[in-house]
């Protein structure tokens, strides 16, 4: 394999693993917040010691957040060198903004937070951890805008043989960033709350701790009800707007080959990329495809064939994620509802706990899958339209590459397998007795 | 002008981060030698807990701001490193993995291997930056497409390796001198022997290096052209003096101030004998990057500055407070508590 193959699935390697970890950070840093609230506001332990426990799983999992970042921003440089010099005017400013302004913030406080509990008032203590959650929320918004940028450039221009800023302001409040930016919180906050609910739901079916887990899990039900229901309404802007400003994208995710007026949607279908077809379409409703892409049932769905093939994203894996996230997004607001409706006696479901307990997972996998729609999605592109991937990487070695890539598995393997055997042990282990609290 | 204010802001950025998470670094190696028993090692520990974290966030934004102000040295000098940074990378990962998750087992195995990983991800990245400025000093072989033409290898020569050295141990000495702030009794004392011991050591590295300095940078260049600059490494010197009296009389929170005072000079020394080179070649000088044609657009760097003069106070605010807040020794309460390392 090529450096660039090579530095790509290094890439993808550093982004999924980095974001395994960062959407609990985002989601489980307002709830234990809100927890902390409750408990300053009520004077109730059990608040303090439900902040105390989800704050330990938060904290288990927030150290790897942190230091996954970091190798994606070394990336950029160490093997994306003609892509930083090319666009570094632009997206690299957007990473030290989010450094200076929220990632000190968070790292600090988070610090204060953790070792503080007796050395604070708890109100100044509570604030800390909300300030937290706003650094790290503040954090995704820039992290996202970059990201934007590349899925839909604006206010630049070329000079000088690069990209050059020309229009702060428009890269900043593109619509593109805002709904990716509000899709991606809203599906961490799904990923948040389907946790919370998952682990409560083990020890009401155990029967222990009941009262502090009953009031996690209501806590997180509602939470996730809001957000589940959001994120529907979310993703159908977000689509709207990827139609227009990366309808290759759009195309491919829907495998539509030929230019359609009036589309109907499949509800199973099985591309053949080699061909330019889809080898399967069943289950069509009429029109309806264009209809959610654009609102209007009579609008014109572009197909694939309307590019040549250099400038097609590659289709069947762009499809599948998207359709099982898709599908996914709608089976969380399914379960949401229902967790919601049995919030006040949800230990009398053991059935719906159990499942509950097997739901952890599948928001990690619609997020990871809709990360492949937005990058591979968006190829041959590093930036739509404007720098090819094959463009971008360094003239380092394969060999550097290959070598790096080996050792990022093997690390992040044994890292993940470690964080993952603390978070379940530690979540199975519940809470803190009563009396060892307050030693 | 703008492009001198970010490669000054430049400097700045990483100074702070070698003042520091220099004292994280040279504990973290110092930790295997000085601990005795499991107690000792969860002082050291708790002695940086609240503090690691937001130390490393100085590189990050170091890099980010490198990436934002001179995209073509940020592109040129990470993919040249491209080795040594991602060994770097690695040991930053696992000693902050180390330290989070540490306390969070029992079974002796289990922090046996943290504690391996600590001092490995404390070590590492202080040799690496060592030699990573030292061979920018230097100057490293790149062609006028700012292409790398050599391997690890080449970074390793002994100018490199005795910027590694120097590191190592003014980040050693700086270490020691947090652990006798934050310990007590006997390992105070250890501590503070540990540093006095080091500083020697640290002096006599540090004249070499001033030396091999004169004979493998052009660094001097700048100094003797405008000797008014030449105070700053006075300034280093008589700080690295001052550690050893302020050790001396047992006044430790002074001696680490002065060994701050010498690593924010000493990087100094060489930032400012560097200008206005980023990255130097050593193949050409016309291939050099330079802050002039390696730099953002004005426009950038004029919104860059106005964030960072915005918001870098705030930080530095904030962080003086979160030390405020834990100023205080380790002491047993602290160690007793659930979320203790």
């Amino acid at each position: 394999m090529d450096a660039v193959t090579l530095s790509r699935l290094q890439f993808a390697v550093a982004t999924y693993f980095h974001f395994l970890f960062v959407p609990l950070t985002l989601g489980l840093s307002i709830l234990v917040a809100i927890m902390e609230t409750k408990y300053v506001r009520t004077g109730l332990e059990e608040y303090k010691r439900m902040a105390k426990f989800w704050g330990k799983l938060f904290v288990i999992n927030f150290a790897i957040g942190v230091v996954t970042g970091i190798t994606l921003e070394f990336q950029f440089g160490t093997n994306w060198s003609r892509y930083s010099k090319y666009v570094g005017d632009i997206f690299g400013s957007l990473l030290a903004i989010e450094a200076t302004v929220a990632f000190f913030l968070e790292s600090t406080f988070i610090g204060v937070w953790i070792f503080g509990w007796n050395k604070l008032s708890p109100k100044a203590h509570a604030a800390c951890i909300w300030i937290v959650a706003a650094a790290s929320n503040i954090s995704a918004y820039w992290i996202l805008t970059a990201n934007s940028w590349m899925q839909h450039p604006v206010g630049y221009v070329i000079r000088n043989g690069r990209a050059e800023l020309s229009d702060f302001w428009a890269i900043v409040t593109q619509p593109y960033a805002i709904l990716m930016f509000l899709h991606v919180l809203s599906a961490a906050y799904i990923l948040a709350g389907f946790f919370v609910m998952g682990v409560s739901a083990y020890h009401l079916i155990r029967k222990q701790e009941l009262s502090f887990f009953k009031r996690s899990f209501r806590m997180a039900a509602t939470f996730t009800v809001i957000f589940a229901l959001a994120e529907i309404l979310v993703g159908d802007i977000h689509g709207k707007e990827m139609m227009k400003s990366q309808p290759t994208k759009a195309a491919a995710a829907e495998s539509v080959w030929e230019t359609t007026k009036g589309a109907p949607m499949y509800l199973f279908v099985v591309p053949d990329e080699a061909n330019e077809r889809n080898k399967v379409e069943i289950l069509g409703i009429p029109k309806l495809l264009s209809w959610v892409a654009f609102g209007d049932s009579e609008g014109v769905y572009r197909g694939l064939k309307e590019w040549p093939k250099e400038e097609r994203p590659p289709v069947a894996i762009t499809f599948w994620s998207f359709r099982i996230m898709v599908a996914l997004g709608m089976l969380f607001a399914l379960i949401s509802v229902i967790a919601w409706l049995k919030r006040k006696n949800p230990e009398n479901s053991p059935g719906f706990l159990k499942l509950l307990i097997y739901c952890i997972p599948l928001p990690y996998i619609a997020l990871a899958l809709g990360w492949t729609v937005t990058e591979v999605g968006r190829q041959p592109w590093i930036v739509y339209g404007m720098m090819k991937t094959s463009d971008a990487a360094s003239s380092v070695a394969a060999a550097q590459v290959g070598l790096s890539l080996a050792a990022f598995v093997i690390v992040y393997s044994l890292l993940g397998i470690a964080c993952f055997y603390l978070l379940i042990k530690n979540a199975r282990k519940g809470p803190v007795p009563i009396p060892a609290l307050d030693r | 002008m703008l492009e001198t204010i970010w490669f000054l802001l430049w400097g700045i950025l990483w100074a702070v981060y070698f003042m520091l998470d220099g004292f994280d670094l040279g504990l973290g190696t110092l930790a295997p030698f000085i601990a005795r028993n499991d107690n000792e090692k969860r002082i050291i520990y708790n002695s940086m807990g609240p503090f690691w974290d937001a130390n490393e966030v100085w590189l990050i934004t170091a890099g980010g701001v490198t990436f934002a102000a001179f995209p073509t040295a940020y592109a040129v000098m990470f993919s040249a490193l491209y080795t040594p940074l991602l060994l770097l990378l690695f040991a930053l990962i696992i000693r902050a993995v180390a330290l989070e998750f540490r306390s969070k087992g029992e079974s002796e195995g289990w922090r046996k291997l943290w504690d391996v990983c600590h001092f490995v991800g404390s070590f590492v990245p202080a040799l690496l930056l060592g030699v990573a400025f030292a061979n920018i000093f230097k100057g490293i072989p790149i062609d006028q497409e700012g292409i790398f033409h050599g391997n690890l290898l080449t970074l390793l020569n002994p100018y490199g390796l005795l910027g590694g050295i120097l590191f190592v141990l003014l980040f050693l000495v700086h270490g020691a001198l947090w652990l006798a702030i934050k310990a007590e009794g006997d390992l105070e004392k250890r501590a503070a022997k540990a540093a006095s011991g080091i500083w020697l050591i640290l002096l006599i590295v540090a004249v070499v290096f001033l030396v091999a300095t004169w004979f493998a940078t052009g660094l001097y260049a700048n100094y003797l052209n405008n000797p008014i600059l030449l105070i700053i490494p006075v300034v280093t010197v008589l700080a690295l003096l001052a550690t050893r009296l302020f050790i001396n009389q047992r006044a430790f929170w002074k001696a680490w101030f002065a060994s701050s005072l010498t690593i924010v000079g000493a990087t100094f020394f060489g930032v400012v004998g560097l200008y206005p080179n980023l990255l130097p070649s050593s193949l050409n000088p016309a291939y050099s990057l330079t802050i002039y044609n390696s730099s953002s657009s004005p426009l950038t760097l004029k919104i860059m500055l106005g964030v960072a003069l915005t918001f870098v106070p705030i930080v530095i605010a904030y962080q003086i407070w979160s030390y405020y807040v834990f100023r205080d020794k380790v002491t047993k309460d602290d160690l007793a508590s659930d979320e203790a390392y």
